[in-house]
């Protein structure tokens, strides 16, 4: 506020300099205070995780246990509490990151070749195909959802990762996004050039395109993988087997469970290992990914 | 040399439909073939009674009767389910679509010159990449009988004893569409700056040259030119509504207690797909997908018209 440009439009604006001074107090008081509704839950998260059983019962502590470092120490113990118990956490663990991951890859992959199947060629059923990705776009996988069990255990594919992983590679909505970045920055003129030069199809796609559109398969690669690794719904229908569950699914475990025979210190530290990664990783990235919302909303 | 022109054109094209073998392959059998499969199923009579099979005999429409009709006022029907998930929606998306609103004009104005932008937007953004489960999951504790919300309100003397926030109707789905909103506020903030961002600044300088105050400018200017992205944000987040399932899922145990007040419709849909009801976890899905494909041909209509 002190810079000088600042001051000079501060002196143009004399009459309004009040409302806005008033405004932009109330602006940050607002935020300040929705903010920490957003952070208080996390907060209390971390406050209880690094609590023993006897200590979250006693009744709630703002602050951590500072003394001796007891807060980091019992932190490892209900983890390792958590570890000793039923719960196959390294295992969910694993499994999120296989099924979110492979989600990732297939689905920013097809969907660009998707996109660019409808971005570079001209042929008969093109505005037809795209106009049908666009309807079911908003068709929530729920509403298939009976067929889907169905089809998959005709298939002997239920307890397999398959059905969880390959229909990422049909994600109308990650078209859509692939489509419009193409639109703003794949000129055809490169493939024609690329043509001349002899290079085939598939062969431009792969080393021409998809190095173009980094960007944009970063962005959606973060949102799928983070779809996916909070999925629920269609995991907790496929995977029965222990070994195979996702963390969500483990979490779904733990709350139907006899949970008042439950060492809460472990169920605090079980939440948080789900969450936390989430956060660490977003933080690093963040960003990039609030900017990715916004230029995903340029349309509308 | 026209024609061998030509030719070498649809050569090329034919790899628009080679790049699309993929996603057709993938949506035909993992999408349409099982929606088809769902709606031949919700004609059915198809159930395990105890340890008893039955059916699958043809009912024709008696699946959708028995959802919409009960003749035991104790059962809910679909009305009930959609009266749920409904006012948990509203309740989440009346206070979203006001902090949104404002937050996105703050962000927005260059006068106000808001510092620490990047923070804030990280930060109300971040609960919407949280895993809902465990956030439903983090919510049950916090709010159960022993948890630290109780706690701390017998500390500041506001509770005398722990209040029962799971086995009341209102406090449940209070906490539902809390949840709801916490999520997804973040998300409609950044789409609505990025609408306003795009009207274009010269209306707000006349506006200002003529002396409109900033409520005026964001009634009479931001709000009518933001109808468009406002809607289209309204009807995504009604469909997103309407598929409501992890958190009260998870912090209701699926049990949608307290008597099923906050038992959405995605959560009664689940319940026959675990019980393998067949003809009426059809029946249900039909329904669904009609009402998510009405409200999405909205959305298309909508966002053609804005080309």
């Amino acid at each position: 506020m002190a810079s000088n440009s600042s001051m000079s439009l501060q002196i143009e604006d004399s009459k309004n300099t009040g409302g806005v001074k008033a405004r932009r107090v109330v602006a940050y008081i607002v935020l300040v205070a929705i903010s920490i509704l957003c952070l208080f839950w996390f907060y209390v998260l971390f406050i209880n995780s690094t609590r023993s059983h006897a200590e979250l019962t006693s009744g709630f502590q703002a602050l951590p246990n500072f003394k001796n470092f007891k807060f980091v120490t019992q932190f490892f113990t209900n983890f390792k509490n958590l570890m000793a118990g039923t719960l196959p956490i390294w295992n969910g663990l694993l499994n999120s990151i296989i099924v979110a991951g492979s989600c990732a890859l297939l689905s920013t992959y097809f969907s660009t070749m998707t996109a660019y199947a409808i971005h570079a060629y001209d042929f008969k059923l093109k505005k037809a195909i795209f106009t049908f990705i666009l309807m079911v776009m908003m068709i929530p996988t729920q509403v298939t959802a009976l067929g889907f069990i169905n089809l998959i255990t005709d298939m002997k594919l239920d307890n397999t990762f398959i059905p969880l992983i390959v229909p990422a590679i049909a994600a109308p909505a990650t078209f859509f996004y692939m489509k419009q970045y193409m639109e703003s920055t794949l000129p055809l003129a490169i493939i024609e050039a690329a043509r001349i030069d002899g290079s085939g199809e598939f062969r431009t796609f792969n080393t021409i395109v998809l190095p173009m559109m980094k960007p944009a398969i970063a962005v959606q690669a973060i949102f799928t993988f983070v779809q996916n690794w909070n999925n629920y719904f269609t995991p907790a229908l496929v995977l029965k087997k222990d070994k195979l569950q996702t963390l969500p699914i483990l979490i779904a475990r733990l709350r139907s469970a006899d949970w008042l025979k439950f060492d809460m210190g472990q169920v605090y530290v079980m939440i948080a290992f789900s969450i936390f990664p989430v956060i660490i990783v977003y933080l690093c990235l963040s960003k990039f990914i609030v900017s990715g919302v916004a230029l995903g909303s340029v349309k509308g | 040399m026209s024609k061998a022109k030509k030719g070498k054109v649809v050569s090329y094209n034919k790899w628009g439909y080679i790049f699309l073998i993929p996603f057709i392959v993938v949506y035909v059998t993992f999408q349409l073939v099982p929606l088809f499969n769902t709606i031949y199923w919700s004609f059915f009579e198809y159930y395990r009674d105890g340890m008893t099979q039955i059916g699958p005999n043809v009912v024709g429409l008696s699946n959708y009767i028995q959802l919409f009709t009960s003749t035991d006022p104790n059962v809910p029907t679909i009305f009930d389910y959609t009266w749920n998930t409904l006012i948990m929606w509203i309740m989440g998306f009346v206070p979203q679509i006001v902090v949104s609103l404002l937050l996105g004009s703050w962000f927005s104005d260059n006068r106000l010159r808001l510092k620490c932008q990047a923070f804030f937007k990280t930060v109300i953004y971040l609960p919407n990449l949280i895993m809902a489960s465990a956030m439903a999951m983090l919510f049950f504790t916090l709010f159960s009988e022993g948890g630290p919300i109780n706690s701390m309100l017998m500390q500041l003397g506001i509770l005398d004893e722990p209040f029962k926030f799971l086995y009341n109707t209102l406090s449940v789905r209070t906490i539902v569409a809390f949840m709801n909103f916490l999520m997804w506020f973040g998300n409609t903030t950044i789409l609505l700056m990025a609408g306003m961002m795009g009207i274009d600044a010269s209306l707000f300088e006349a506006a200002e040259v003529d002396g409109a105050t900033p409520t005026q400018v964001f009634w009479r200017i931001t709000l009518p030119l933001l109808r468009p992205i406002l809607i289209y944000v309204m009807i995504t987040s009604l469909i997103g509504g309407l598929q409501m399932f992890d958190v009260p899922q998870i912090l209701t145990n699926g049990t949608g207690e307290p008597a099923r007040t906050s038992m959405t419709l995605i959560m009664f849909l689940n319940k026959h797909l675990f019980s393998k009801n067949y003809g009426l976890g059809g029946a249900l899905s039909v329904i669904l997908f009609i009402i998510t494909g009405i409200l999405s041909m909205i959305v298309y209509k909508f966002s053609n018209n804005n080309d």
